[in-house]
C-alpha cells in the first residue's frame, strides 16, 4: 500500500501538471524515477515538517497539488498547527500521506505509533480523512484524490497487505463499501476502516462458525464519514461493532457514534468500540503483537462480539488484558 | 537600580537612538498612521505598536516597489506579498484601503462581528492579502512555496514576507530559512520589522536575536540593515531586490515601536491595546494631524 501510494503519485504527475511530491527525510532513492524525470516537480526537504506543510501551502496557492510524505505521526502532531492553519482554513488541495498509521512501527516504540492521527485529523474543519485497506483500492483511492478540493490525511498501513477489496466494489471518496453482507434479519455488523476491515472479515468468518450472521462495512473514508451507511446498517443490527487500530477517544468508534447519537430514530443500537484504550502503548514487538495486545486480532474480535452479546463468558480476555499490563 | 530596570535603562538608549532616524514623518506617512487609527477607534482595540512601526515599510513596498493591480487582485503577474506578523494588520489594511483594494470605510468595521477585517487578516475575506496569518512562524514558508512555484512555472513575480522580531523566535522561520538558502530562492525576500519589542518585553530580555543579520547570512541569504522609517533608504534598497542573484535576500529594518505617537513610542505596553479613552484617540489623531 505505501509503495504503491508513492508510485500513484509519480503516476498522477505524469498526466497532471500540478501534482507535486514533498518528502521530509524518507528512504534514498524514493521516487527516483520521478526526480530525474521531474526535478522541478520532486522535493525532499529534510526533518522541517512545519516548513514543509507551509511550503505545501504556498504551492497550493498557486494552483499546484502537493503530495507530502513523511512518518505519520510527524504529519500530524509534530505540525499539526501548520496543517491546521496553512491547510485547512485555507481550504488547499494538499495530500499528507502519513507512513505507519496505527501500530505498524511496533518495535520503534510509542514515539513512532500513530494512534491518535485519525482523532485529530478529522478534528479539524475541510480535513479529509482516507485509509484504505489494500494496495488495490489505495490505486482506486490515489486516481481520485488529485481532483478532490480539500486538504486529505491518508493514512498507510504497513505494506505487504492481504488484497481484499474488489475492483467491482468501485471507490467514492465519502462512501462506505459493503465487503460482507449478513443474511440474518438482525445481524452484527461490524464497521472498520484501514486494514483492520481485513481483519473483521476474518473475524465475521468466526462468528458465522459459531451461528452469528456479521455484515462488514469498510469505511475507507473516515472524514466525511457516510452517515447513510452507518444509519442503514445499523438499523435493525443485533450490535454495531466498531475496529479501529488506534484511540478510541475521537478516532473512527466516536465519528460512528456521533452519527447514531444525532441521528438514531429509534434509539441506539447496542455499540461495541474496540481499539487502543487510552494509553500509550508500551510494549515492543510486531504490529500484530500490539494487535494482540489491544484485542484486534480476528479471533479476538470475534470473542469481544461473542462476550458482549452473551455468548460467552468475559473471564477469558479480561484475564489477558490485566496480564498484558505493565506491573 | 535593580535588574529590571538596568535592562530597561540600557534598552531606552539603544531605542532614542533608533527614535532619531528617520523621525520626521511626511504628511503620507501621517496619513497612512491616520487611517490605522481610525481602525483602532472603529474596533475600539487592536496593536498599535505593531502596526505603528510598518507604516513605511508597506509604504514603500505599495507605493514603489509592488506590481499590483488594486482592481484585479488576483493577476497572475503580481509579487505576493504576505503579511506574516499578521498582528500587524492595520498597516496592512490602511495602505490596502489607500490603493482601493478595500473600501476605506470598512475600517471602521474592524473586529465587528461581520466585518471583513478582523484582528488578523484572512485571504478569503480581504482583497489583497494573500495568506491568512496571526499565528506566528507560517509566513515564510507560504513565500517559499511561492517562490518555488514561480521558479516551476518560469514566472518573474517576487515574494515579499514582512515578519515580525518576536516573530522569528519561532523555528518553523529558521525551517524555511533553511530551504530558501538551499533552493538558492533569489525571487523571495525575507523583512523583519526589528522594532526590538515583542509582547512581554524588549527583545533583548526576551530572546535575543543578535548578532541578526549574520544569522541570516549563514542560513544562505544575502543580508543587509536599513532604517525602517526612512521612505528614501527604504526606496532605493526595495527597488534594488535582490540582493544577490544567486540567493534569498533578507532586509531588517530598524524600526520604533509606535512610531509616529509619542507616548506610546517604545513602550512595550502599546504593543497591544483592547479599549481605548476618548482622549487617547485624540491624542493620537493629535500627534498625526
Amino acid at each position: 500500500m505505501r509503495v504503491t501510494c508513492q508510485n500513484m503519485v509519480y503516476e498522477l504527475a505524469k498526466e497532471d501538471e500540478r501534482v507535486i511530491f514533498i518528502g521530509s527525510d524518507l528512504s534514498p532513492g524514493l521516487l527516483s524515477g520521478m526526480k530525474r524525470d521531474m526535478p522541478q516537480r520532486y522535493f525532499m526537504e529534510g526533518v522541517t515538517e512545519a516548513n514543509v506543510i507551509g511550503m505545501a501551502a504556498g504551492l497550493a496557492m498557486e494552483g499546484y497539488i502537493p503530495y507530502v510524505n513523511t512518518i505519520a505521526t510527524f504529519i500530524t502532531r509534530r505540525c499539526y498547527e501548520q496543517v491546521a492553519v496553512d491547510l485547512c482554513l485555507h481550504k488547499l488541495p494538499v495530500r499528507l500521506i502519513g507512513n505507519g498509521g496505527g501500530l505498524v512501527y511496533a518495535p520503534l516504540g510509542p514515539t513512532h505509533l500513530a494512534i491518535d492521527d485519525i482523532a485529530i485529523m478529522r478534528a479539524l474543519p475541510h480535513m479529509t480523512v482516507v485509509a484504505v485497506c489494500d494496495a488495490a483500492e489505495m490505486t482506486r483511492f490515489m486516481r481520485q484524490s488529485a481532483d478532490w478540493p480539500f486538504p486529505i490525511y491518508i493514512r498507510l498501513a504497513k505494506g505487504g497487505d492481504p488484497v481484499v477489496s474488489r475492483d467491482e466494489q468501485g471507490f467514492r471518496i465519502g462512501e462506505a463499501i459493503v465487503m460482507r453482507r449478513a443474511r440474518a434479519p438482525r445481524p452484527v455488523v461490524l464497521m472498520a476502516t484501514g486494514v483492520m476491515t481485513t481483519n473483521c472479515l476474518a473475524a465475521a468468518d468466526r462468528l458465522a462458525e459459531s451461528g452469528i450472521e456479521a455484515s462488514v462495512l469498510h469505511f475507507h473514508t473516515v472524514k466525511p464519514l457516510d452517515a447513510k451507511a452507518v444509519l442503514d446498517h445499523a438499523s435493525g443490527a443485533q450490535a454495531v461493532v466498531t475496529v479501529e487500530e488506534g484511540t478510541t477517544i475521537g478516532g473512527f468508534g466516536s465519528a460512528v457514534t456521533d452519527v447514531l447519537v444525532a441521528h438514531s430514530t429509534k434509539g441506539l443500537p447496542k455499540l461495541i468500540r474496540l481499539g487502543v484504550p487510552d494509553e500509550f502503548p508500551h510494549h515492543y514487538g510486531g504490529q500484530d503483537d500490539l494487535w494482540e495486545t489491544y484485542r484486534l486480532m480476528p479471533d479476538q474480535i470475534a470473542t469481544a462480539v461473542m462476550t458482549s452479546l452473551g455468548k460467552i463468558a468475559p473471564d477469558t480476555w479480561k484475564v489477558r488484558e490485566i496480564a498484558s499490563r505493565p506491573a | 537600580m535593580n535588574m529590571v530596570e538596568a535592562s530597561m535603562a540600557r534598552n531606552a538608549e539603544v531605542l532614542a537612538a533608533d527614535t532619531a532616524i528617520g523621525s520626521e514623518l511626511d504628511e503620507r506617512s501621517k496619513f497612512l498612521r491616520r487611517l490605522i487609527v481610525r481602525g483602532l477607534e472603529g474596533g475600539g482595540r487592536g496593536h498599535v505598536g505593531s502596526s505603528m512601526s510598518l507604516v513605511e515599510i508597506l509604504r514603500v513596498l505599495y507605493d514603489d516597489v509592488l506590481r499590483h493591480r488594486p482592481r484585479e487582485p488576483k493577476w497572475p503577474g503580481r509579487d505576493r506579498m504576505i503579511l506574516s506578523k499578521g498582528h500587524g494588520c492595520l498597516a496592512l489594511y490602511a495602505i490596502l484601503a489607500d490603493k482601493g483594494f478595500i473600501p476605506l470605510a470598512a475600517l471602521d468595521t474592524f473586529c465587528h462581528r461581520d466585518s471583513i477585517l478582523g484582528g488578523h487578516p484572512e485571504s478569503a475575506k480581504i482583497a489583497g492579502v494573500e495568506a491568512s496569518t496571526g499565528s506566528l512562524g507560517h509566513g515564510l514558508s507560504y513565500g517559499v512555496g511561492m517562490a518555488l512555484a514561480q521558479r516551476i512555472q518560469g514566472g518573474d513575480s517576487r515574494v515579499f514576507v514582512l515578519m515580525g522580531d518576536g516573530e522569528i523566535n519561532e523555528g518553523s522561520v529558521w525551517e524555511a530559512a533553511l530551504c530558501a538558502g538551499k533552493h538558492k530562492l533569489a525571487n523571495l525576500i525575507a523583512l523583519i520589522d526589528y522594532n526590538k519589542i515583542q509582547s512581554a518585553g524588549f527583545t533583548r530580555d526576551i530572546q535575543d536575536l543578535e548578532p541578526l543579520g549574520d544569522k541570516w547570512r549563514a542560513f544562505g541569504f544575502a543580508a543587509t540593515e536599513v532604517d525602517g522609517h526612512d521612505v528614501s533608504a527604504l526606496r532605493a534598497l526595495l527597488r534594488r531586490i535582490p540582493l544577490q542573484s544567486d540567493r534569498p535576500s533578507a532586509v531588517i529594518c530598524h524600526t520604533v515601536k509606535g512610531k509616529g505617537i509619542p507616548f506610546a513610542e517604545n513602550d512595550p505596553n502599546w504593543h497591544h491595546k483592547n479599549k481605548f479613552a476618548a482622549s487617547e484617540l485624540a491624542n493620537m489623531y493629535a500627534c498625526l494631524s
